[in-house]
């Protein structure tokens, strides 16, 4: 089938949409790159002059920048966590079989089907208000002090928010994953006399390890972007309590009219986040192979 | 050591009686093959003595003591499944090690334990290998291996041989047998390959839709089956079995009368033309249409120059009839 001229065919008739896909990545990023290196603040429209690496060295002194790189990191560990741990009990807990499984099944994915925004904003105002929110009432009701979590932990709550949002696809994936163990494989080491936490962790967790990566590392993408969550709760704030690397590249391009700083911010975010990438694979990206 | 006695044990499934009554003895040292067709409850029976199955009711006994409700880990007893259950993460070493591990064994009595049955199996040069990178005759060895370093009462096999092909199981088939005249431990083996329970077993048990058909050595099953589903599920190819007037004739509802008994010779009783004839050189099989009687299948020793069209006489071995009475009981 692979005849020289099938394939030059094959290239030529695949070209229109390889050279439009890249079209629309590499325009914007080189775009990026060129705005990144002019002064070109929209308050101060006196022309656009080529200033060289001024806007990335005070993008990259600014103190919120460490503030918002640590919180970034915070963020996607903190969540990583919880949703693989989680997800993992969950997936365990589903994998029985029990009255009304199906139901339950649904109902444990849907959160995945709320908006970032509805969702942050239901969290934040029916759950954590510290006065009107569920969390704040039965402190009240138990005589405690109703915690304040915006105010006193906003990174904390935004990174419960952004977990309940992505526990259900940490469970799905690791529920499929779970329920193409080979029975027989259990059986066997219930024969051998492992006990059900051996057989946790010498079967199911080896099993499922290569699912646990690709539920990190296609979370990691997406959490390295959480943005909505924090506009619609914190704001970045107290301070720069809960500003992660998006939110600062929002602040700078949308709120200081700094198209510059703005691109500045967004290759870093975007050199960064490659880093933090070829760190996972190295990192787990050996489970994939094999 | 490895004495197992079932009594009066039930299984069913909600509504459905998978084994509705079996009793069973099976001595130390035994090599016992349950045989059947598939779906007769079989691999079911072997998985209640494992414990891998709750019993309904009823009692199993292991070396005298009771261990109907114990866990499987608790019998000693060890299990080679149809699939070998390997765990692919593992190697060979730590999937032969995990029953030792679990037992808490000492590193260095793991190794020494692990050494000797790779020793015995073969395995040696493959002990630091993944099971996906063996073979399957190999990896049916480590799956051995894995049972015998437990050094238990008795084995259970689960089909071991199904997922492999014909030359290799018959190699396999040997290499059991020779593991157990070397370790002379119980073992009970299950299969739906009367040739593989012929082969190997000391004793056979018949088993059809959960109940014990009948108990004996290869040969007896083969000489004097007590009914109609024994003499047609051992011996290979089928009984075949003649009803009406010509059964009559000698003294049975039914009458059964396997294709080696059966010659083809000038002038013979039964006549008949040859329907299909497959020639193997050692033996000849014909399915010769006879006139008044059906089919009959006729195995004849060495080469035999009959093929399809040619008319045959036949002559039935007078004293190897089966007879068979109304309910399909041997009549002997």
């Amino acid at each position: 089938m692979a005849t020289k001229a099938s394939r030059t065919a094959a290239r030529l008739m695949i070209s229109p949409a390889v050279i439009l896909l890249f079209a629309w990545m590499i325009v914007p990023l080189v775009l990026t790159l060129y705005f990144s290196f002019l002064r070109y603040n929209l308050l101060t429209p006196s022309g656009n002059p080529f200033v060289g690496f001024e806007n990335y060295y005070w993008f990259l002194t600014d103190p919120s920048f460490t503030a918002a790189a640590v919180n970034t990191l915070l963020l996607v560990g903190g969540v990583l966590l919880i949703t693989v741990i989680g997800g993992i009990l969950f997936a365990l807990l589903l994998d029985r079989p029990m009255f009304g499984q199906g139901i339950i099944r649904i109902m444990v994915i849907a959160p995945f089907f709320v908006m970032p925004t509805v969702s942050a904003l239901v969290w934040k105002n029916m759950f954590m208000n510290p006065v009107n929110g569920i969390f704040g009432r039965i402190a009240t009701g138990l005589g405690f002090e109703p915690i304040d979590f915006f105010g006193n932990m906003p990174l904390g709550a935004i990174t419960i928010i952004v977990a309940w949002q992505w526990l259900p696809f940490a469970t799905l994936i690791l529920l499929t994953a779970l329920q193409s163990l080979d029975q027989e494989q259990l059986e066997a080491s219930e024969m051998d006399g492992a006990n059900w936490l051996n057989r946790f962790w010498y079967i199911m967790l080896p099993h499922l390890a290569r699912a646990i990566t690709v539920v990190i590392l296609i979370q990691t993408i997406f959490l390295l972007s959480v943005f909505a969550e924090i506009l619609v709760t914190t704001n970045g704030g107290p301070g720069t309590a809960s500003t992660t690397l998006t939110y600062l590249v929002y602040v700078a391009s949308l709120l200081q009219y700094d198209v510059g700083m703005g691109s500045a911010g967004g290759v870093v975010a975007v050199v960064l986040a490659n880093i933090v990438a070829i760190f996972l694979m190295r990192m787990i990206g050996k489970n994939l192979d094999a | 050591m490895g004495k197992i006695t079932l009594k009066n044990v039930k299984k069913a499934f909600g509504d459905v009686s998978v084994i509705p009554d079996i009793n069973l003895q099976i001595e130390n040292g035994e090599f016992v093959v349950f045989v059947g067709p598939s779906g007769c409850g079989k691999s079911t029976l072997l998985r209640l003595i494992a414990g891998l199955e709750d019993v309904t009711s009823g009692l199993i006994e292991i070396d005298g003591k009771d261990a109907t409700h114990l866990p499987p880990a608790k019998r000693g007893l060890a299990m080679v499944f149809q699939s070998y259950a390997l765990y692919p993460h593992m190697s060979v070493r730590k999937n032969i090690a995990f029953p030792l591990k679990m037992a808490g064994m000492s590193e260095a009595e793991q190794t020494s334990r692990v050494e000797r049955a790779a020793k015995v199996l073969n395995l040696t040069n493959y002990l630091d290998r993944r099971p996906g990178q063996l073979s399957g005759g190999q990896r049916q060895r480590v799956a051995i291996g894995r049972a015998i370093v437990r050094e238990p009462a008795a084995f259970l096999f689960d089909e071991p041989l199904s997922n492999l092909d014909a030359a290799l199981r018959v190699g396999m088939r040997q290499e059991i047998t020779e593991l157990h005249q070397t370790l002379k431990t119980t073992m009970i083996y299950v299969t739906h390959d009367q040739v593989e329970a012929m082969t190997m077993a000391d004793k056979i048990v018949v088993l059809n839709a959960g109940n014990i058909e009948q108990v004996g050595s290869p040969l007896e099953l083969y000489r004097s089956p007590v009914n109609l589903f024994v003499a047609g599920f051992i011996g290979s190819p089928k009984m075949n079995f003649v009803e009406g007037t010509e059964a009559a004739k000698h003294g049975g509802a039914t009458i059964g009368i396997r294709p080696e008994h059966i010659d083809i010779v000038e002038g013979g009783p039964w006549t008949g033309t040859v329907g299909l004839s497959e020639h193997l050189g050692s033996d000849t099989f014909l399915k010769v249409q006879v006139d008044g009687i059906g089919t009959l299948n006729v195995r004849a020793s060495g080469e035999v120059g009959r093929h399809h069209g040619d008319r045959v006489s036949l002559a039935p071995q007078a004293d190897k009839f089966h007879r068979f009475n109304k309910d399909g009981r041997s009549m002997k």
